[in-house]
């Protein structure tokens, strides 16, 4: 990608115009920054500068994210509802005990704390489904939106729509279209067939859940999947079909090779919040029925903020043991990456 | 630029929420406060005519989601960040961090007279002496039922001293005859089903005054609430849904008329007034018997004083005129809430509405509070009563959906309350 | 808003790169309509329905089957009776059908009268009885909450907070990806082990903790206490980074060469280049604080600084939802969103689709 790229396009218009002027105190800032950076500079030298770009994102991360990891931990190893860590016993490794104690290990029916397990296994099976499903659609949406379609703006941002509503206001929307008395069951009922209970089969519920968070974050994914379409140059395809290649071919050896950066960044996001899923589900399913949609975020939310006896020792070791799965997931799944980026 | 901007807005807010408040007051107070319906409103008229009399006194209403009196209001007090005053459910859950009213007010003896039974929910265990608040409402567990859809049906209504199987039993015969969805619906809440599961002989506690949820009363209740979701007479969207200790009311079908008979409390009466109105009569009636009792739960919100606060007098005078017989009966009138006030639960309210079926409802509601059954009002006013409300519930629920077994929902009823308690005792 | 084709090289970017020349209609072009009817349904339905809700009555929302538009009963006023009287069709066993009026329900009977002829009362059973409904907007559902809602106060707020909290985030994100992105340093791993390592701890698990340090650092009930703890995202600096490591090191070789400075360079070359990326990080974090609930909950609890999501959900009670509140003020919630997005729609879809993502 060339500099000239991002260079302003040649007529100026009033709408450049607006953007120059909106732009202004951005610069301003931009040039008021400079003056201590080059100070900076000057005097630690060039070799320095690395640390002080990373340093101001790093102590609010140090402030708002690392320490209060710490003190998560601090909280599992203690136990009682008090909030100062000061005031709270230490009980070594008890919660984790407690959390781990079963009988047999893939039946959460025999653990002590049966919630915590359904949980991850929940959590297993949502974002295997929940992941694949969503690329997938989203990678059809993207190509078809990159067609020569009439009106494409407005179905991108038709499609892009849903991701402006909060968790909360979606689950809502849903519930209210699938409960007994819904507009789904209206339709139903209407056709001649018989009224479904969604949120009363446990299946039914699981695939909502997935359901509705497909619909409501696939714009966003969609979006970075067009992106990458559009930076195709078009005279690949051009010589692929003066060669007279098949169009299934040109897909699996043009398209989505080239895509793939773009894929990645897709699965990466789709996955870390297809793990934290909460208040959608939380607010369409409740977590029912039983425990069939209760999530691992969940069961951790209940046990240290919802329920009367804050028990935060508990919810932190659960955290805690969540935390250590997933930065081993992430590792791996940079590493399966970079194998790849170098295969 | 950022820092600017931000700070130039932010100091406009803060500008415009002096204008909006008055820049004369000397003392502020604050209110975390909660909704179910128009009592904020009610409130607010008082707390201006309070303002009136008190120039150097202003109140400021925070209406919050319930959420956050259940869930945040907790944790912001444990940390030193609590308001003035606020209104609460969790009565003793939270009572560690109340105001003891009693140097502040000006007449301690009124309170004792007339909130006297509901002043000890409030208290800490051991504690027999602190006024914190009053009652905002008093709430009666009971059912309604469509009076319209048994006279349609023909089917006679079952009379005082009738049993929850007798009801079950006309509730489905109504239903049978006139396709309607739902016979029998309960809330899904813990405090609902203990009055029931007391009726039944539940003891809830054992003679030390130790929590034991788990007897033959209780699962007795237990079973017929299970027995009666496999038959059908209850509606599985309720307890076979959400998850864990999670509410849900099937108010919404009720007022739909496709529920016979629909086991809730005192505080649906507003809503039912506006949403069902004259379609067709609801009816409250008394709490149905088991072999034990025929009674309902007790409980309700409050309003109390937070021992964070700056301005202890202040809020001893406010809690003088909003505690008075006066702004009381204006408040539980306008707002169709069960007096928590003893002089004017006998005097009667004049409640500001003309539907017979609501009028009819509040005198059934109240006629109820006398023979609550004395099991019900200690488990009300037990410090960890919530906690033996969501092992209750939870674990029930995942036995009418088929996880567990009953047996298996009972044992784990009772490891979840010992656990529970066995947490909260480590802070010593 | 209507993108008609206006790049002939684009027609082969297309599925599969069909759109065959030859005119006649492939039966990708048919899939493609069906699934874009099919998906602006779905997309829009719903949201549709819930404006049309917020419109109805507390009553009218809770009926069965629901009727798409909101309907209010017509009353009629008839001489003799003080109130107007609400109108219905009643169906005689003769099969007649009449409009009349109800004066009032016993039991399953109910007094109707005509009223041309409002002297004469006739008892009709209620299951011959059906209500007359026209359209009528239950505009209270928005005044109402409007006049005790601090309306403009949650909306600044969170426009504060929106507004001041994504110029942070991209601020320091990219600053600190730059940081990682283009310079070999000492404890640089270390970094970006502690950013991937967190890249999946949702905020939710470590709610306590946090409200504890905002509370030691003295910002509860402020609205730095909710713009400041969220803006190191480690998502946004794992993105940016990952986006930064594609730009070729010539050209900041180059800068050097010209005495750029190291800010220059970041400001000049590296972010002007990251733009895509950039664009939807800030996409992020506008949707995430225009919607954050359950932070704001906790570190807010004076009314003068609550964001709009919590002055909406005010209206849950415990025991009862003013489900008919809820719905017009989440409309009303939505509407800065959808006009912001309306706006920069363009800027949004096509600007980062044509600058490219890599």
């Amino acid at each position: 990608m060339a500099l000239d790229d991002v260079s302003p396009p040649e007529p100026v218009t009033l709408t450049d115009r607006a953007k120059a002027a909106a732009a202004w105190p951005i610069r301003l800032l931009a040039t008021i920054l400079d003056v201590p950076f080059r100070f900076l500079q000057r005097i630690f030298g060039i070799g320095a500068m690395p640390y002080f770009f990373i340093l101001p994102n790093m102590l609010f991360f140090g402030t708002f994210v690392v320490l209060p990891l710490f003190i998560n931990f601090a909280f599992s190893v203690t136990g009682g509802t008090n909030l100062f860590l000061a005031d709270r016993p230490y009980v070594g490794t008890e919660q984790y005990e407690f959390l781990a104690t079963c009988a047999n290990h893939f039946d959460p029916a025999t653990c002590r704390e049966d919630r915590f397990w359904r949980g991850i296994y929940n959590t297993m099976v949502f974002v295997t489904f929940q992941v694949s499903l969503m690329v997938l659609f989203s990678l059809i949406t993207a190509l078809i939106l990159n067609r020569d379609i009439r009106y494409r703006g407005f179905y991108r941002a038709a499609f892009f729509f849903p991701v402006l509503l909060s968790p909360v206001v979606v689950a809502l929307i849903w519930k209210w279209i699938l409960l007994r008395d819904g507009v789904l069951n209206a339709g139903l009922v209407g056709m001649g067939l018989e009224r479904i209970l969604f949120f009363v089969d446990p299946q039914w519920s699981m695939f909502w859940a997935i359901f509705v968070s497909i619909w409501a974050n696939m714009g966003f994914y969609t979006l970075i999947l067009l992106a990458g379409l559009q930076a195709i140059p078009p005279d690949l395809y051009e010589a692929a079909e003066m060669d007279g290649t098949k169009p299934e071919r040109v897909f699996w050896r043009i398209t989505l090779p080239l895509l793939w950066p773009n894929m990645l960044v897709v699965i990466v996001l789709a996955l870390i919040k297809s793990v934290q899923v909460f208040d959608e589900v939380f607010v369409l399913t409740g977590g029912g029925p039983g425990t069939a949609t209760q999530f691992i975020v969940q069961y951790i939310y209940t046990t240290g903020f919802s329920s009367q006896v804050q028990n935060f020792g508990l919810a932190a070791a659960a955290s805690v043991v969540l935390g250590v799965v997933l930065f081993v997931l992430t590792l791996l799944q940079l590493a399966v990456v970079r194998r790849r980026d170098q295969g | 630029m950022t820092s600017r901007l931000t700070k130039t807005l932010v100091l406009g807010t803060a500008a415009f929420a002096l204008m909006a408040g008055t820049a004369l007051a000397e003392t502020e107070l604050r209110i975390t406060w909660y909704n179910d319906g128009n009592e904020g409103e009610v409130m607010r008229d008082l707390l201006d005519r309070f303002e009136e009399a008190n120039p150097d006194i202003t109140v400021v209403l925070d209406t919050v989601p319930y959420k956050a009196i259940l869930e945040s209001l907790p944790v912001q007090l444990a940390a030193g960040e609590g308001t003035d005053l606020a209104r609460v459910t969790d009565l003793g859950g939270l009572a560690q961090y109340y105001l003891d009213l009693t140097p502040y007010i000006s007449d301690p003896d009124y309170w004792e007279t007339n909130f006297g039974p509901f002043l000890n929910w409030k208290r800490e265990p051991g504690n027999d002496s602190a006024i914190a608040g009053f009652m905002t409402q008093l709430t009666v567990t009971g059912p309604y039922v469509n009076k319209t859809l048994f006279e349609q049906a023909g089917v006679e209504m079952p009379g005082d001293g009738a049993t929850w199987d007798d009801w079950a039993a006309a509730s489905k015969q109504v239903a049978e005859a006139l396709d309607i969805a739902y016979p029998m619906a309960w809330d899904r809440s813990g405090h609902r089903v203990s009055g029931p599961a007391i009726s039944m002989g539940a003891g809830m506690f054992t003679d030390e005054g130790e929590p034991a949820l788990v007897d033959d009363g209780l699962k007795m209740m237990a079973q017929k609430l299970y027995d009666w979701h496999q038959d059908g007479t209850m509606p599985k969207e309720l307890w076979g849904s959400v998850s864990g200790n999670q509410y849900l009311g099937a108010n919404e079908e009720f007022a739909n008329a496709q529920v016979v008979m629909y086991m809730s409390g005192s505080w649906q009466i507003p809503q039912f007034a506006e949403t069902i109105g004259d379609a067709f009569d609801w009816w409250a009636v008394p709490a149905p018997c088991g072999p034990a009792a025929c009674t309902g739960m007790p409980g309700g919100a409050a309003l109390v004083a937070l021992k964070d606060t700056e301005h202890p007098e202040e809020v001893g005078k406010l809690m003088d005129y909003l505690s008075s017989a006066e702004a009381l009966a204006e408040f539980y009138g306008r707002t169709l809430f069960i007096p928590g006030h003893l002089g004017l639960a006998e005097g009667g309210i004049d409640f500001a509405t003309d539907d017979p079926r609501a009028n009819h409802a509040l005198s059934t509601f109240a006629a109820a509070v006398p023979g609550i059954s004395p099991t019900a009002f200690d488990l009300q006013g037990y410090v960890n009563n919530r906690v033996m409300f969501n092992a209750l519930i939870s674990r029930l629920g995942e036995a009418i959906v088929g996880e567990l077994t009953l047996d298996e929902a009972y044992e784990r009823m009772e490891q979840d309350v010992a656990q529970q308690i066995a947490e909260k005792e480590r802070d010593g | 808003m209507t993108d008609v084709v206006t790049r002939p090289t684009r027609t082969l970017g297309a599925l599969l790169t069909a759109t065959r020349g030859n005119g006649r209609l492939h039966w990708t072009d048919v899939f493609t309509y069906i699934y874009l009817v099919l998906g602006v349904a779905l997309m829009f339905g719903p949201v549709v329905w819930l404006v049309l809700s917020s419109f109805k009555t507390q009553a009218g929302l809770q009926e069965f089957p629901p009727t798409l538009l909101p309907l209010g009963q017509i009353s009629v006023e008839v001489e003799g009776y003080d109130e107007p009287l609400p109108l219905f069709e009643v169906t005689f066993e003769d099969g007649t059908v009449k409009q009349m009026a109800q004066v009032r329900r016993v039991g399953i009977m109910a007094q109707m009268v005509d009223p041309d002829n409002p002297e004469e009362r006739i008892q009709v059973s209620i299951n011959d009885r059906e209500p007359i409904r026209e359209m009528s907007i239950a505009w209270e559902n928005y005044t109402k909450p409007l006049e005790t809602f601090n309306f403009l106060t949650y909306l600044n707020n969170s426009v504060i907070v929106t507004a001041a909290a994504t110029l942070i985030t991209l601020l320091i994100n990219s600053m600190a990806a730059y940081g990682l992105a283009i310079y070999e340093f000492r404890g640089r791993n270390a970094v970006m082990l502690f950013v991937i390592g967190t890249l999946m701890i949702p905020i939710t698990i470590i709610l306590v903790p946090t409200y504890l340090v905002v509370t030691q650092l003295g910002m509860v009930n402020t609205l730095w206490a909710v713009i400041i703890p969220g803006c190191a995202t480690p998502t946004g600096v794992f993105l940016l980074r990952q986006y930064m490591l594609t730009i070729p090191r010539d050209l900041i070789e180059a800068a050097r060469m010209d005495k750029a400075s190291e800010w220059q360079i970041y400001w000049r070359i590296v972010l002007p280049l990251s733009l895509p990326a950039i664009a939807v990080l800030a996409i992020f974090s506008v949707m995430w604080r225009w919607n954050d609930f359950l932070w704001p909950l906790i570190v807010l609890n004076r009314s003068e600084v609550y964001t709009l999501q919590i002055g909406l959900n005010a209206f849950q009670g415990e025991l009862n939802v003013q489900w008919h509140f809820v719905l017009a003020m989440t409309v009303v919630a939505l509407i800065p969103v959808t006009v912001v997005f309306a706006f920069l729609q363009r800027f949004i879809t096509t600007g980062i689709a044509s600058s490219g993502m890599k």
